[in-house]
């Protein structure tokens, strides 16, 4: 028991986590028909990464690591406001978010 | 520049006339477009003359003069043409005993009948052009001789053919004057061509074009005879027989009398067709070491000469008698160069330009006169209206028949003796030459009894009289005709002349010698001369049906004769025909349409057939976009991290900085 | 006890992730993905970087995912309808997909040199974290504060409605 209690785990693992959930996220991008859903399989993607910076950040016990995960979610957070801005005015537009259905140029 | 002589005006000045004439011409006055084009041919004569001064056979022994006078040959280096290699070409000028006497010839011949067109063109359209076109002729004459290698007189060898393209095509709204033109131009190329591949020839076995180191070569090497030397030969001889209109490339000659007669005057009796025969002379030396080719040349003149002179016996427009009659006499120089005779020939040239000239202004003036009209059957009668023109042309006939005193009969006897000399083989060619000498003696008195003698067959009574700017010219014309031969000097053979062109084109091994065997040559020739004149005179003069008899005696003969051997038929069958069906049917189907055509629909095709394939790919829908994006992605992915995939079966590989 | 917390909040992240790509309203995928986020908030506490935990929670899931929510509720998105496919989508994008995983995946597994991660290691200090973010990487902190505001605009800007105010009212 004290064994399971103090048992470390592979840092690979992190990672490998950190990489599926990478892909979920592109495969959420390129099944889902919704535009706002397709935005958070883009959040989702992001926080992939970053799983995988503070990973790294913990094993080579660099703080850069970790603040570069805090401009991630900076930027992320202003890519959010500024998309779902978007989406909204598409949605304005187009009366429609299926994302097959946005497909001119032209608004 | 070099100092005195400027040798290099001679031909600027013609060439600034041209461009003087050519671009303001249209704008200038009548006078003053006549006297830009007559300053330029007077100047180039004048300088001449300055040359003959400046310029001598051999240093003089006077001390005051010594520093000015230059010694012939005398050249004038204007700087590298070309520089490559084994190639290496100068604009340099050359004047010696030969050029000096083609210069003189030229200019002041070409001065005269300047003089002339100012009085023939008096009333045409187009005299800046005219003018304009004969400067640009001279210009390159003088340049071809002048020329110090082979490839600046190749310059002057086509310019002049250009500008006798522009001139014979004058009256270009005539469709036979434009394709006379075409002719000319068009059957000169193709001798050209023979002038060409002999220089590669020349380039390929002297290393050099110019003149005077081949000529030293040559003499440095006595013993080389024949072999590639003969092929050089042969090669200059094609081009010389395109430009001198010999067989087989001298059908544009008769057709180039679509040009007004001045113009025929100069350039198809006096100087471009003689440019052949001044080429053989310049290069006399290669010529020398082969004596086949020689020998082709002696045959290839001779029988033109008698072909052109069988042709001229039935030809009925004025101007075509005569131009057959220039084939026939070019054909006599080119025997003279044929058996080494180049003095003879150059000689004969001389005064050839004399008479022919004399006799083309006449008949000039003639046309012009009785209002355009060239057949002989419609003229008669006209020695009291145009008794000038009846003087000038009696002295002319005289002088090609080769009468004595006139200056045809010294220089065409200096080349049948020189034939005679040259063994059996010259002896035949001699008997042509006299045959020759009958016909064309024959033909000529015909002209002269069908155009001035008897009662006037002219139908209307147009007349205008000659202006002073026409008979000028014709009047020095014929003094030069009745004294141009006494420059010889002597009865027979060159004499004189043939010394002072000796350092330029050689001395004949033999001169004639023996003055019993001169007589008898002279009297053969003076003897025929005047049997020809004996049969003109039962022929042609007034009711004689005799002409009519022997043309129904011999009616194909006639037709032959009439219609010059058809050999522009034959050509036009053996190779225009071919060349036009290869044309339409190779050359515009296959290579034009299918090949060019098609491969240019075929680029075209293919740009918007991808254009095609590549539009379905921009769909504007996101998810394919976003597929196409990870697949790029995944591609970098794998691309990057080869080694690390090969790694995990063992295999190591260098890539992209692993 | 590392072992076990990370297997089961990294069960949480999985199950979110697939919930939301399995999910056909746009509200239940966006409440998966909180999930996800607090998850993987879990995880970065486990990883040392709690800073990093409590931005993850404030920032994403507090912030983040409440303006999806408001996007959500406001265009009344409803369940995603069926429309027409994409074959490209399918045919090209998932080997894309599978590649990319199966790269990543095998260089980590090759990867040399990994060690472990347990409760023992050390936590990260928030000094250690803001004396590194204010003295050596003070320009892009700076610089993403420029962002922020740039985007406050632009999505004030975009989002605006322009047809209302007509001229002269």
């Amino acid at each position: 028991m004290s064994s399971l209690l103090t048992q470390e785990v592979p840092v690979s693992w992190y990672l490998l986590l950190s990489a599926v959930l990478f892909s979920l996220g592109v495969i959420g991008f390129l099944i889902k028909r919704n535009l706002i859903t397709v935005f958070m399989s883009i959040e989702l993607m992001l926080n992939g990464v970053n799983l995988s910076f503070v990973t790294f950040a913990h094993q080579w016990h660099a703080v850069k690591g970790q603040i570069f995960v805090f401009f991630v979610m900076m930027v992320a957070a202003a890519e959010a406001a500024v998309g779902l801005a978007i989406i909204i005015a598409v949605f304005r537009a187009r009366a429609t978010l299926a994302v097959d259905r946005i497909d001119l140029m032209k608004l | 520049m070099n100092g005195p002589p400027h040798l290099w005006l001679i031909p600027l000045l013609p060439f600034a006339g041209f461009l003087l004439n050519g671009i303001l011409g249209a704008r200038l006055p009548r006078w003053l477009v006549s006297t830009i084009g007559l300053l330029a041919p007077l100047c180039s004569f004048g300088l001449t003359l300055l040359v003959c001064v400046f310029v001598q056979s051999s240093p003089t022994v006077d001390p005051d003069l010594a520093p000015v006078i230059r010694v012939m040959p005398y050249s004038e280096n204007f700087g590298h043409w070309i520089v490559t290699g084994a190639l290496h070409v100068d604009f340099s000028l050359v004047l010696d005993q030969l050029s000096l006497v083609m210069l003189l010839v030229v200019t002041g011949v070409g001065f005269l009948i300047h003089v002339y067109s100012v009085g023939y063109m008096h009333d045409e359209e187009g005299d800046a052009r005219y003018f304009s076109y004969l400067n640009l002729f001279l210009f390159f004459m003088t340049l071809l001789v002048l020329a110090g290698n082979a490839l600046l007189m190749f310059v002057g060898w086509e310019g002049v053919g250009l500008a006798s393209y522009l001139l014979i095509a004058f009256y270009f709204q005539k469709k036979s004057a434009a394709d006379a033109g075409k002719k000319a131009f068009i059957v000169n190329r193709i001798g050209d061509v023979g002038f060409l591949i002999g220089m590669f020839f020349l380039l390929a076995n002297f290393g050099t074009l110019t003149f005077a180191d081949i000529g030293a070569k040559l003499v440095a090497n006595p013993g080389w005879q024949g072999g590639v030397l003969t092929i050089i030969a042969l090669c200059l001889l094609l081009g010389a027989t395109g430009k001198s209109a010999q067989l087989p490339l001298y059908i544009w000659l008769p057709d180039a009398m679509e040009g007004p007669t001045p113009v025929s005057a100069l350039i198809h009796a006096a100087t471009m067709v003689t440019a052949g025969v001044y080429m053989i002379a310049r290069t006399h030396v290669l010529f020398d070491h082969s004596p086949f080719a020689l020998g082709v040349v002696a045959v290839v003149g001779a029988a033109t000469a008698l072909f052109a002179a069988t042709i001229a016996l039935v030809q009925n427009d004025i101007k075509r008698v005569l131009a057959y009659s220039t084939i026939s006499q070019l054909g006599y120089m080119f025997l003279g160069c044929g058996v080494a005779a180049y003095s003879a020939a150059i000689f004969h040239l001389v005064t050839h330009a004399f008479f022919k000239a004399l006799l083309f202004l006449a008949a000039g003036a003639v046309i012009h006169s009785i209002g355009g009209e060239q057949d002989l059957r419609k003229m008669g009668g006209l020695r009291k209206k145009l008794p000038v023109a009846f003087a000038v042309t009696t002295i002319g006939v005289l002088a090609i028949a080769g009468f004595f005193p006139f200056s045809g009969f010294f220089s065409k006897d200096a080349i049948l003796a020189a034939a005679f000399m040259q063994g059996p083989h010259g002896r035949a060619l001699w008997f042509v030459g006299l045959v020759t000498a009958l016909l064309t003696s024959f033909y000529m008195f015909r002209l002269w009894y069908l155009a001035f003698l008897g009662e006037p067959r002219a139908e209307t009574g147009k007349h205008h009289s000659t202006p002073w700017s026409m008979l000028g010219p014709l009047l020095v014309l014929a003094a030069l005709s009745v004294g141009g031969g006494w420059i010889s000097g002597a009865w027979l053979g060159v004499g004189r002349f043939g010394a002072f062109l000796a350092p330029a084109v050689g001395t004949r091994a033999s001169e004639v010698g023996n003055a019993h065997l001169e007589l008898m040559l002279s009297i053969a020739a003076v003897g025929v001369a005047l049997l020809g004149w004996l049969g003109a005179h039962l022929s042609y003069r007034q009711k004689s049906t005799i002409p009519a008899s022997l043309a129904a005696d011999f009616p194909g003969g006639y037709k032959l004769l009439e219609n010059k051997y058809y050999v522009d038929e034959i050509y036009g069958a053996t190779i225009v025909k071919p060349l036009l069906v290869i044309s339409k049917y190779f050359l515009d189907w296959v290579v034009d349409k299918a090949l060019l055509g098609g491969t240019a629909w075929l680029l075209g095709g293919i740009a918007t057939f991808a254009g095609a394939l590549l539009q379905r790919w921009q769909s504007g829908n996101i998810r394919s976009y976003a597929a196409w994006l990870a697949a790029g992605a995944a591609a970098v992915l794998l691309f990057a991290l080869v080694p690390i995939l090969l790694g995990a079966y063992g295999i190591n590989i260098k890539w992209a900085g692993f | 006890m590392h072992l076990i917390l990370f297997i089961l909040f990294a069960g949480f992240c999985l199950g979110g992730a697939i919930n939301l790509l399995l999910q056909s309203h746009p509200i239940s995928s966006a409440l998966s993905l909180i999930v996800v986020m607090t998850s993987l908030a879990v995880l970065y506490l486990l990883l040392g970087a709690e800073f990093l935990a409590i931005a993850q929670i404030i920032v994403y899931a507090g912030a983040i995912m409440v303006l999806f929510t408001f996007v959500v509720m406001l265009l009344n998105a409803g369940r995603e309808d069926r429309t027409m496919g994409s074959r490209t989508a399918r045919s090209v994008g998932f080997p894309a997909v599978v590649v990319i995983l199966g790269v990543i995946a095998t260089v980590i597994l090759r990867a040399q040199g990994l060690g472990m991660a347990g409760l023992q290691d050390g936590i990260t200090s928030t000094e250690d974290l803001s004396r590194i973010l204010f003295t050596e990487l003070l320009l892009p902190f700076e610089v993403t504060s420029v962002l922020i505001l740039i985007a406050i605009l632009g999505a004030v800007a975009l989002a605006r409605n322009d047809g209302e105010r007509k001229p002269g009212q």
